[in-house]
């Protein structure tokens, strides 16, 4: 086995053994079993019932946890490890640094996504056992976003950390990135459009480069294709894009923003002291 | 085999190594000393391609920073505190036998012969073994490959006296072919283990000596001490030296190794009042041993 997988699998195991794996996974197992025990399967909105509505719920409160989970762990284990002296025991070892990077971001990234995934995949057997119907499209879309989204926050976790020096601060600029993407969602950007200031196609353009807007755009169109809900920005993201380009866009854009993103990590990693 | 050719580096606008000039041949052992802050920390750093510096430090001419897995190939490292891993005992020896080339049976052997017997540990976590059981391991993987250089930092400070023993054979079967980096921040730690000495401080090299030391690094040297009177204290540091009582807490027993003597004398001194007799002869260690 080449040292990239090694690598990747010492990183799974260490995880596999941390805390925050274990109430990362009960988070999202949790929240299948609870839409599942309150009966969210037989409740309608915008005509959505059945597994289809259970999985736009589970999409939106993914969305909403995910990021600051995945920007806060991976950022708190690699400063962390560095701070402890991890770095300085097994990079003593001769392992290539871009196998070491590449490796730990590999086994990351099987620890963050495996148990999104296996949550939502566990709802679909259990719809299967019921018969309920599985809407297989909004499902395979579904986990083409979370493994965008797993991939974008990774790998601007793994930037904070390299050019962090210390857990502290790495958090609190983890912490910094999730909140300002969260607040130019709605609340920046609505203000300032009342004032006037910009024209609406920049406003929604800024929103259209914020990963977690995309995110949230991405999933209502599963089943808003218009995005009516959107109100007159829908027609600024469907002339730019088209229904279809935008749900692709979805997942280009945040796939490309996570390696460019890994990629100025790794060359600071390369270039900087490793412990 | 090693060089160092104006080495520098800054921390923060601080000076932490200035200029350090230094080349090491096949076979020397090193004792790198100094106080904390003197820079040896650093200077190792530098020597395993772990931090940028000015000027060049080189192994058999590689560079470790730009051809990292073909020198650290070469090189075996225990440092002074073991990292916090939680990973099982065998997934780390595993990966580190994989990455080095080696076999992990072999990183056993010397566990084994070290007092460490890794299989009812395999599925525990690296954090959670004993001090010693820890330094055990890092000492067994370190020794456990054909490493030419074996960069080691108080290596021995958490073993107890009979590993140490052993400890000191394992380097001395080595000898021919390895060279040793040893840093410690006292001398009369790693003296009997080095035969060249290096002192740092505030990141220059202050000291270039060698040590002349006739006994064998596997020497083993049986004691005999008789006191004045019975003394809790000095039993209970007799005891740690794993010494055996053989007369009301007046007579006692125990073997030394040979580069532990001088470290063994210093604990002793602390006695001097109580100690009407003290005897120490070298024996056969294999004997011994057994």
């Amino acid at each position: 086995m080449n040292s990239l997988l090694l690598t990747a699998r010492l990183d799974i195991v260490e995880s596999l053994r941390a805390r925050w794996f274990l109430l990362y996974s009960l988070v999202f197992g949790g929240i299948v079993a609870l839409l599942f025990a309150f009966g969210l399967t037989e409740s309608r909105v915008l005509g959505f019932i059945g597994l289809s509505r259970l999985l736009v719920t589970y999409i939106q409160l993914t969305m909403a946890i995910l990021p600051i989970f995945v920007l806060i762990t991976t950022v708190r284990s690699v400063a962390g490890d560095r701070e402890a002296g991890v770095f300085e025991y097994l990079l003593s070892l001769p392992v290539s640094l871009s196998a070491w990077f590449w490796g730990k971001i590999l086994g990351r990234y099987v620890t963050i996504f495996l148990p999104v995934f296996v949550a939502m995949f566990g709802a679909v057997l259990w719809a299967q056992f019921k018969a309920i119907e599985v809407p297989w499209e909004m499902f395979f879309y579904y986990t083409g976003l979370l493994a965008a989204m797993a991939w974008c926050f990774l790998g601007i976790g793994m930037l904070i950390s390299t050019l962090a020096r210390s857990t502290d601060v790495a958090q609190g600029a983890a912490f910094i990135v999730w909140l300002s993407m969260l607040l130019f969602l709605d609340l920046i950007l609505l203000g300032v459009m009342i004032q006037g200031r910009v024209a609406p196609e920049v406003a929604v353009g800024i929103a259209l480069l914020n990963p977690l807007q995309v995110f949230r755009t991405a999933s209502l169109a599963m089943f808003d294709p218009q995005l009516i809900v959107l109100g007159p920005s829908a027609y600024v993201i469907l002339d730019l894009f088209g229904s279809a380009g935008f749900r692709v866009y979805a997942l280009l854009y945040p796939l490309a923003i996570g390696s460019l993103a890994a990629l100025v990590g790794f060359l600071t990693f390369r270039r900087s002291d490793l412990p | 085999m090693i060089r160092f050719e104006n080495v520098g580096k800054d921390f923060r606008k601080i000076r932490v190594l200035d200029g350090v000039e230094l080349e090491i041949g096949l076979g020397e052992r090193i004792a790198l000393i100094g106080s904390n802050g003197a820079g040896k920390t650093t200077l190792i750093r530098c020597l395993l391609g772990e931090y940028t510096h000015q000027g060049k430090v080189t192994i058999d001419g590689q560079q470790p920073r730009a051809e990292r897995t073909q020198v650290l190939g070469k090189v075996g490292f225990v440092p002074q505190l073991p990292p916090p891993l939680k990973m099982p005992v065998g997934q780390l020896v595993t990966f580190a036998a994989a990455v080095c080339g080696s076999d992990s049976q072999r990183i056993y052997a010397v566990a084994r012969r070290l007092g460490l017997e890794v299989a009812p540990i395999m599925a525990r976590p690296f954090n959670r073994l004993s001090g010693g059981m820890k330094q055990k391991l890092l000492i067994a993987i370190a020794l456990g490959r054909d490493a030419q250089v074996l960069v080691m930092d108080e290596p021995a400070a958490n073993l107890d006296p009979e590993a140490r023993h052993i400890f000191f054979s394992l380097l001395a079967e080595r000898l021919e072919n390895t060279t040793m980096i040893i840093s410690s921040h006292r001398l009369d730690e790693v003296a009997p283990l080095v035969n060249r000495v290096v002192e740092m401080d505030t990141g220059r090299i202050v000291l270039d000596d060698r040590v002349v030391e006739d006994a064998k690094l596997s020497a083993l040297f049986q004691v005999h001490l008789t006191l004045a009177r019975a003394d809790a204290a000095i039993a209970k540091t007799l005891i740690a030296w794993q010494f055996a009582d053989r007369g009301q807490g007046l007579e006692w027993h125990g073997t030394v190794s040979g580069p532990d003597r001088l470290r063994f004398m210093g604990t002793v001194s602390r006695y001097v009042g109580l100690l009407s007799r003290i005897e120490m002869k070298e024996v056969d260690a294999a004997v011994v041993l057994q």
